[in-house]
């Protein structure tokens, strides 16, 4: 070997060095961002936040199960005391009396700062006079129970009024005073972590605490029967990761020991099949190199569909070592390279299509695949040569050779049943367009039906906010935030008195701005002002004057009460309610406002153009979370398709240029679009959920399947040229039929579709092959 | 409420038994026969920290065996609806939902009424210690309370009435307030 041909080779030893140090260091995720816009809208930005960020995407659900009544409450009580003492956990709530307590405490304290009923005229004779004899009507209705012991001290009825805001929503049934689900059998609790739903560590560090804590309680109590189940978004976070990496070291493995076997039986000598395996693992290496430099990240998905890759980049080796046997390195990279080249070339525009979607996992697979095949290929021209010298000797037997040529022969005989075939397929797939493609991002979602059962069940029994709609505003500093809300709050009034929204949440309803404060503070009259409006207000009521000494003395009191700060409501649970509301980003403050459906049950709208034109001009964004989902997802798809076109249309010219023939090309694209209608068709019949991604495979299949199309092109084939082209169809099907296995819809839906689309593109192309068997 | 005498059956069978010791069982079986229906309502509240009495009045509709439907329509328009372990009470457009369930000395104030209604023996001396006096004809039946919880707010609920029929229900608070309800019977809807 001489130093011209080592250089490529030292090149590539620095490169695969530096390779592996990035590679080291790389960060890899499962978490939802690759499911999430790269370039998200505003209303997107607010999904996104949400599903990192959000308060919901911080809660846990648990469940105890098994035993009694009495001993799933007894547990629950020391499950919370538990996990309350740990700090992962940010509140940890099962129902439990006492609680309530201490906001209703709080609300009573401060309730002329935080009402909002507080003006200048609810203190006035005839303002008084109203809001006392509605209280005193309330008196006498069965509501009055809960009013009566503060009546003196709350005439008004500031209280009733902030207590009606704190349980607007609807809330898990209680049995033996600890909240239970509604058939009674399970006691239920709700926990919200500290770490973010964004961090799958930290999530997976408090669910391993909830397990730990549970354990604990168990023994604490010998209440050794009981169960507890658990779901929540950080639990399908930690699940999926899990999932994600069990399926990469599975399907490589599979996929690597399927080929490995494959390639003993061809090459017959282990130093061809390391060989063979140089420009694979190469090629895996760069992509995650490439990835982790372009997107900081690199999700497992990505690192999942190394096993395709696998079977791909492992095709080149088995065209250089098989073809070149007999003619020698100089003949084949004269007479096969090209083909080969132009086979990589089209892999490239296939792969490369996707890097310009703005589904980021897309994109990653798609820079991820189309590296890691450049890498394969140039490593197999430049560096395999070196290493496996002059003489490399794969014998093709004759009768593999024999019998692979009479059955091409015999294959053109097919191709009527095949275009009979294949216009049975495309007229099925036009009767069924419109049903094609589930329109649902769900189904790109690793959550198993089970899981999603078990969460929507322990979701409806705990009446856990599903926070679909929700208003946002934004501000550069808190106290600005705080007035949009009150703002947005005004506006919001109208729709709930009128009946088109059941009612609001709003982070200022318990910590009002400081200007919203100040106003009620200076609504309130000085006690020499206050008391005889009182006696004038009172005139015709059932109430005397002299009994309402306390409400003087705590209007008195509120005048001169500090302004409330977010720390004064800590210890009273509302600083959690405050603080899932409040968002403070690096883009400044933002206010959320849960909008609640008029409307109970299941399936309950709010008429969103109607809220919409209301909040029109006021700079309040309404986000419909799920149909924000909606359209992302039909984004992705209509950007998919887009895609793909252009990925088609690119390969198309790329032949055309390189084949300088319509007909040629004809020829070569034929039996690609026959099998991807087929493979579509098929898939559809057999009941397979159509999504993007199979979207993708099939223009997968065209960028994979003309690598063997091409060979059918142009001069006869000899029996190690149909030998090699079997063998690394074989490996093909081996890589991309391996994801099929996954559990992963992304990677499963590439898998069962451009694993047998590769082979069928190789069948079909032999069908219609020109000159068909040796020459 | 809506203690209509409906079959001549039931009113001999209460005939024939008049003349004997009335007991809480022949009561409860009396009005666990009921049908439900509605009925007029006129409360009374006494409270210490009034001057005088408030005075509500309206309509009231028992399903058996759990339902109960109360209609304030003065002095200002509520309603109150029990199913269940909910309540919910509606009142200027808002609805309140409470789950008695989650405050069991609510529960068992307000379940005093429709186990009642039902004759559901069992479930009021889950909470209340029964005592019947009088005919059953004429019939008081007093309900004092054996939880510390539901004692805390209540001191005792006297209900008198003839026959299945209900005419009063006076609650008397641990406070010394009071609330006397009483009932007349409206013909079928």
């Amino acid at each position: 070997m001489n130093a011209r041909a080592w250089r490529p080779l030292l090149l590539w030893l620095l490169a695969m060095l530096a390779g592996a140090a990035v590679a080291w260091h790389s960060r890899f995720s499962a978490d939802m961002s690759f499911f999430l816009p790269a370039r998200p809208t505003v209303e997107q930005q607010v999904l996104v936040d949400q599903l990192k960020e959000g308060a919901v995407s911080r809660l846990l659900m648990l469940a105890i199960e098994g035993g009694s009544a009495g001993e799933r409450a007894t547990l629950s009580r020391a499950l919370r005391q538990h996990l309350a003492a740990r700090s992962d956990f940010a509140s940890v709530q099962n129902g439990e009396a006492g609680s309530e307590g201490a906001a209703r405490d709080f609300l009573l304290a401060h309730r002329y700062q935080l009402s909002p009923a507080v003006t200048p005229a609810r203190f006035s004779v005839d303002g008084l006079r109203a809001a006392i004899a509605n209280s005193i009507d309330l008196l006498a209705s069965p509501a009055g129970l809960m009013l009566k012991p503060y009546l003196t001290r709350d005439p008004t009825g500031e209280l009733v009024e902030l207590l009606g805001g704190l349980n607007a929503g609807a809330q898990p049934d209680v049995v033996d005073g600890v909240w239970a689900s509604h058939d009674g059998e399970r006691a239920l609790l709700l926990a919200q972590t500290r770490a973010l739903g964004s961090d799958t560590d930290g999530q997976e560090r408090a669910i391993a605490e909830v397990r730990a804590q549970f354990a604990a309680a168990v023994r604490d109590t010998g209440l050794g029967r009981l169960r507890l189940e658990l779901s929540g978004p950080g639990l399908f976070a930690v699940k999926a990761r899990a999932t994600i990496r069990d399926e990469v070291t599975r399907l490589s493995l599979i996929s690597l020991t399927a080929i490995v076997a494959v390639l003993v039986f061809v090459y017959r000598s282990p130093r061809l099949v390391l060989l063979g395996l140089l420009p694979v693992a190469s090629g895996a290496l760069a992509g995650v190199v490439v990835v982790s430099l372009a997107y900081g990240t690199v999700f497992g998905i990505t690192v999942g569909f190394g096993s395709a890759l696998i079977g791909e980049a492992v095709d080149y080796g088995i065209y250089y070592f098989v073809q070149s046997g007999r003619r020698g390195l100089a003949s084949w990279r004269r007479r096969f390279w090209p083909t080969v080249r132009l086979g990589v070339l089209t892999s490239v525009f296939g792969f490369g299509a996707l890097v310009f979607s703005g589904f980021p996992g897309l994109a990653q697979l798609g820079l991820y695949a189309l590296t890691g095949v450049v890498t394969a290929a140039l490593v197999t021209r430049f560096v395999l040569p070196p290493l496996a010298g002059e003489r490399i000797d794969v014998a093709v037997p004759e009768r593999a050779g024999a019998v692979l040529a009479a059955g091409l022969r015999r294959m053109h005989a097919l191709r009527w049943p095949v275009i009979g075939l294949a216009l049975a397929a495309g007229a099925y797939l036009v009767a069924q367009r419109d049903t094609l493609w589930l329109p649902d991002l769900s189904v790109l979602s690793t959550v198993s039906a089970e899981d999603a059962a078990r969460d929507a069940r322990l979701r409806a029994d705990i009446a856990a906010p599903d926070a679909r709609y929700l208003a946002v505003v934004t501000a550069p500093d808190r106290e600005a935030v705080l007035q949009a809300a009150e703002r947005a709050g005004a506006r919001l009034e109208p729709l709930v008195a009128d009946g088109v929204i059941g009612g609001y949440d709003s982070p200022a309803r318990f910590l009002p701005s400081r200007a919203a404060q100040a106003a009620r503070r200076a609504s309130l009259p000085p006690a020499d002002t206050l008391r005889p409006r009182l006696q004038a207000a009172l005139a015709d009521l059932p109430l005397s004057a002299d009994k309402l000494a306390p409400f003087i003395a705590d209007v008195e009191a509120a005048r001169r009460q500090p302004a409330l700060d977010h720390h004064d409501l800590e210890g009273s649970g509302l600083a959690l309610a405050v603080d899932s509301l409040l968002l403070h980003g690096p883009r400044g403050w933002s206010a959320l406002l849960p909008l609640r459906p008029a409307g109970t049950g299941d399936g309950a709208d709010i008429p969103v153009a109607r809220v919409r034109a209301a909040l029109a001009g006021s700079g309040v964004l309404l986000v419909d979370m799920k149909g924000e989902f909606d359209a992302l997802y039909g984004d992705y798809l209509h950007q998919a398709v887009v895609l793909s076109a252009a990925g088609f249309v690119a390969i198309a010219g790329l032949l055309l240029v390189a084949l300088r023939s319509p007909r040629r090309l004809a020829g070569v694209l034929l039996p690609l679009v026959l099998a991807v209608m087929l493979v579509i068709a098929a898939l559809h019949l057999a009941g397979e959920r159509l999504h993007l991604l199979h979207l993708v495979g099939m223009l997968l299949i065209v960028a994979v399947g003309s690598n063997y199309a091409l060979f059918f092109d142009g001069s006869a084939l000899d029996s190690a040229t149909l030998m090699s082209m079997a063998v690394a169809a074989t490996t093909t099907v081996i890589g991309f039929g391996t994801l099929g296995l996954s559990s992963v819809p992304v990677l499963h839906a590439i898998g069962v579709t451009v694993g047998p689309g590769a082979l069928l593109a190789l069948l079909l192309s032999a069908v219609f092959a020109r000159r068909a068997g040796p020459a | 409420m809506i203690r209509r005498l409906f079959a001549g059956l039931v009113l001999a069978s209460l005939a024939a038994t008049a003349h004997a010791a009335f007991t809480l069982d022949q009561l409860m079986g009396a009005l666990a026969q009921h049908p439900g229906g509605r009925a007029k309502f006129v409360e009374k509240r006494t409270l210490a920290v009034l001057d005088r009495p408030l005075i509500a009045t309206g309509e009231m509709t028992y399903t058996p065996p759990d339902r109960l439907e109360k209609r304030t329509l003065t002095p200002k328009r509520e309603t109150l609806v029990l199913d269940h372990d909910q309540v919910s009470i509606e009142r200027d457009k808002r609805t309140l939902t409470i789950n008695l369930a989650s405050r069991p000395e609510a529960l068992a104030f307000v379940d005093s009424i429709r186990s009642t209604l039902a004759g559901n023996r069992a479930a009021l001396e889950k909470n209340y210690a029964l005592q019947l006096t009088g005919s059953a004809d004429k019939w008081v039946l007093t309900l004092s309370p054996t939880a510390q919880a539901i004692a805390a707010i209540l001191q005792r609920i006297t209900i008198s009435g003839s026959a299945d029929q209900i005419h009063t229900i006076d609650y008397l608070l641990a406070d010394g307030d009071r609330s006397e309800l009483t009932i007349e019977p409206l013909g079928p809807r």
